[in-house]
């Protein structure tokens, strides 16, 4: 019987002896998080780094590990600051309509709807991602085509003039609603949507309603509550969404080839770059500037004390 | 049916001895020394077993007769099948012509020793030394299957097909009395650039281009001005045949070059569509069956591209791609669906056809020609209205 105990007792023992060396316990408990983040995290944006800084022969299309700043200066060229811009402006702008879009949503989720609501809600927000992204991209060519019911609604309330007149604005309109930069921006607004709705709705369930009546009783209008004291606290909300919306759009490469009109965005460049001419360092170096971007973005953010609620 | 008690071990002898016989039957037949498997990496409907459609399957008959088992793995785009074949592990790849020079120079490819296949003799002679498989009087590859990149057109707009592919290059009126601004299309990849400098090769013959896809910097610059007038008319640079035949459908898309796929499938769905070759020609591909440089089944390799000439192959494929047989006696064999596919995917429009392959720095015309890849940055930028 003795012997049996023991055995049973080994992993007791085993814990007691972890307890008492807790260095080799958080040893053991990094290990494995700390191999996958150093190796294939750090490891493969370490890899990229290097690349961008190979060069490419133009000659035999082949690259050469000889280290080189030429397709850093590459990406000042007037074509390919354009797809930055491009890329930069409608990553930009989706966030700022998504997160107009989504707050009034997250704001009614998260303190008005109750019971089964609210499961409706959680649903009805994240219904649309339960298909398959490249479908939902494909069945918005057909949505927004010239014989599509979009130009069949605006044909029968009237509105063909008023679209005709929107399509010319340069930087906004296009040949049709299918190859304009507007529907281009709403097939991203419709898809990265549920990604700004849910943090900011988990942002605003924090916030103690005690507040917002404490606002209203010493005398603010609801503008001001809004301002001073709503939208400062769930701005760490609106900043997570808005990472998610913007890196999403920023490295998005199938909206941009079946949506919009001609005119490449960064994930597209990257595709033709290491895809069609196998210049892998461009590629990496186009890579790198949505790293560049997104940190920047989150040091503002930052500055704006957006996680200091966290 | 009752089987009488006295016929039941005879029945049972019988057919235990077709089942063995039928069993044993593509083990001899098979050559000793084939691995018993084989991939292939390849367009899709290049290669069938029956499974989308009982009538056209060309596998089930060589595994049988050879003993090696065929996997397929299709690929949508010529890169797709360059990054494919540089991971190394297939043996056979059916390249087009924009990729088959790129796996030779990457060395993804080996040399295919043609003696070892006795019907190279019964290939089209014009593609037995294309340049697009034949490095220094080394083969690369079986030349397959080819077919050129038509200008596809609405009938209803264009009672007679339209001559010239200036419809989609020049601002003009199209039949109908509107403009074609906003509703012509162009192939998003740079290797476009090639039909538009086999336009300028008749539009513009002071130019002196030879070859659209050897072009020296002067020819270059005429190319890209044509490309850079051309970019506001352009509906959208198409990418995906889906999308172009949405658009040719639903967004008032007339005219632009497309393959004889779109063209086909569109005239399926009894839409008012119709294709030609204008009269300064077309460019086109021609498909070559390379051999990966570190295949493991070479034998069955082997036996495929031996296969891959024969008219059960070569008739049946050309029909359900849309392409012409790389056999010219195969135009004469049946296809399962009976059709003259010679005539209808344009056999005898050959030497109209400048065949896709990969633009080099080195080149027969000029010495030094403009590389592929300034080919894919400028025309990246003209797309994107620069």
């Amino acid at each position: 019987m003795t012997h049996a105990t023991a055995d049973t007792n080994l992993p007791r023992h085993f814990s007691t002896y972890l307890y008492r060396h807790g260095t080799l316990y958080l040893l053991l408990l990094l290990t494995p998080p700390l191999l996958w983040f150093g190796i294939v995290y750090l490891g493969s944006l370490f890899a990229l780094l290097i690349q961008s800084f190979y060069t490419f022969d133009d000659f035999s299309m082949t690259v050469l590990p000889r280290f080189t700043l030429k397709n850093y200066q590459g990406l000042f060229a007037a074509a390919n600051l354009d797809i930055v811009l491009r890329t930069f402006s409608m990553a930009a702008s989706v966030s700022v309509f998504c997160a107009c879009l989504g707050f009034p949503i997250a704001y009614y989720m998260a303190r008005y709807a109750t019971g089964w609501q609210r499961g409706f809600f959680y649903i009805a927000v994240l219904l649309p991602m339960w298909a398959s992204y490249i479908v939902k991209a494909y069945s918005w060519t057909v949505i927004l085509a010239k014989g599509g019911i979009v130009y069949w609604f605006i044909d029968k309330a009237g509105l063909t003039p008023l679209i005709e007149a929107l399509l010319d604005i340069p930087f906004l309109g296009g040949n049709t609603l299918s190859t304009s930069h507007l529907g281009r921006f709403l097939v991203f607004s419709y898809i990265w949507l549920p990604f700004m709705i849910l943090p900011i709705q988990a942002s605003i369930e924090r916030i103690n309603p005690n507040l917002l009546a404490a606002s209203a009783d010493l005398g603010a209008r609801p503008s001001q509550t809004f301002t001073t004291v709503l939208l400062p606290l769930a701005t760490p909300g609106v900043i997570a969404g808005s990472i998610f919306t913007f890196c999403l759009t920023f490295g998005d490469f199938i909206i941009p080839t079946l949506v919009g009109p001609s005119g490449l965005f960064i994930g597209t460049m990257v595709y033709t770059q290491q895809g069609a001419i196998g210049n892998i360092p461009m590629a990496a170096a186009f890579t790198v500037v949505p790293i560049i971007v997104i940190g920047l973005y989150l040091i503002f953010a930052k500055r704006m004390g957006a996680f200091d609620a966290l | 049916m009752r089987i009488p008690e006295s016929n039941f071990a005879l029945t049972v002898l019988i057919s235990s001895a077709l089942t063995l016989s039928v069993l044993l039957q593509p083990a001899q037949a098979a050559d000793p020394t084939g691995e018993g498997t084989l991939s292939i990496v390849a367009w899709p409907g290049y290669i069938e077993r029956g499974e989308t459609d009982k009538a056209y399957d060309w596998v089930t008959e060589f595994e049988g007769a050879t003993g090696c088992k065929v996997t397929v793995k299709t690929a949508g785009t010529s890169d797709e099948m360059v990054s494919l074949m540089n991971q190394g592990s297939y043996d056979l790849v059916t390249a087009s012509g924009d990729a088959s020079l790129r796996l030779i120079a990457g060395k993804k490819v080996q040399s295919i020793d043609i003696a070892k296949i006795p019907s190279w003799k019964r290939l089209d002679e014009r593609l037995q030394n294309a340049p697009w498989h034949t490095v220094n009087g080394v083969h690369y590859g079986v030349p397959f299957v080819w077919g050129p990149n038509v200008l596809m057109y609405n009938s209803a707009v264009f009672p007679t097909a339209p001559t010239s592919w200036a419809v989609v290059f020049e601002p003009q009126n199209l039949p109908d009395g509107k403009a074609n601004k906003g509703r012509v299309q162009a192939y998003d990849g740079a290797i476009y650039m090639a039909d538009a400098a086999l336009y300028l090769m008749t539009a513009k013959p002071e130019l002196g281009i030879k070859d659209p896809y050897e072009l020296n910097e002067s020819q270059y610059q005429a190319v890209l001005d044509i490309l850079r007038k051309q970019q506001p008319m352009i509906h959208r640079y198409w990418h995906d045949y889906n999308v172009q035949m949405s658009d040719f459908k639903n967004e008032g898309v007339v005219v632009s070059g497309a393959w004889p796929f779109q063209v086909n499938m569109l005239q399926a769905e009894k839409q008012p569509i119709a294709s030609v070759v204008p009269q300064e020609g077309a460019t086109g591909w021609a498909d070559t069956t390379m051999m990966g440089a570190s295949a493991k089944n070479p034998t069955c390799a082997y036996k495929w591209l031996e296969w891959s000439l024969s008219d059960k192959v070569q008739a049946p494929v050309s029909e359900w791609f849309g392409a012409n047989p790389g056999v010219p006696e195969a135009c004469k064999a049946k296809a399962p669906g009976g059709s003259d596919f010679c005539t209808s995917n344009g056999f005898n429009n050959f030497s109209q056809i400048k065949f896709w392959k990969t633009p080099q720095a080195t080149c027969a015309t000029h010495g030094t020609c403009v590389p592929y890849s300034r080919w894919t940055q400028d025309y990246i930028a003209i797309m994107g209205g620069r």
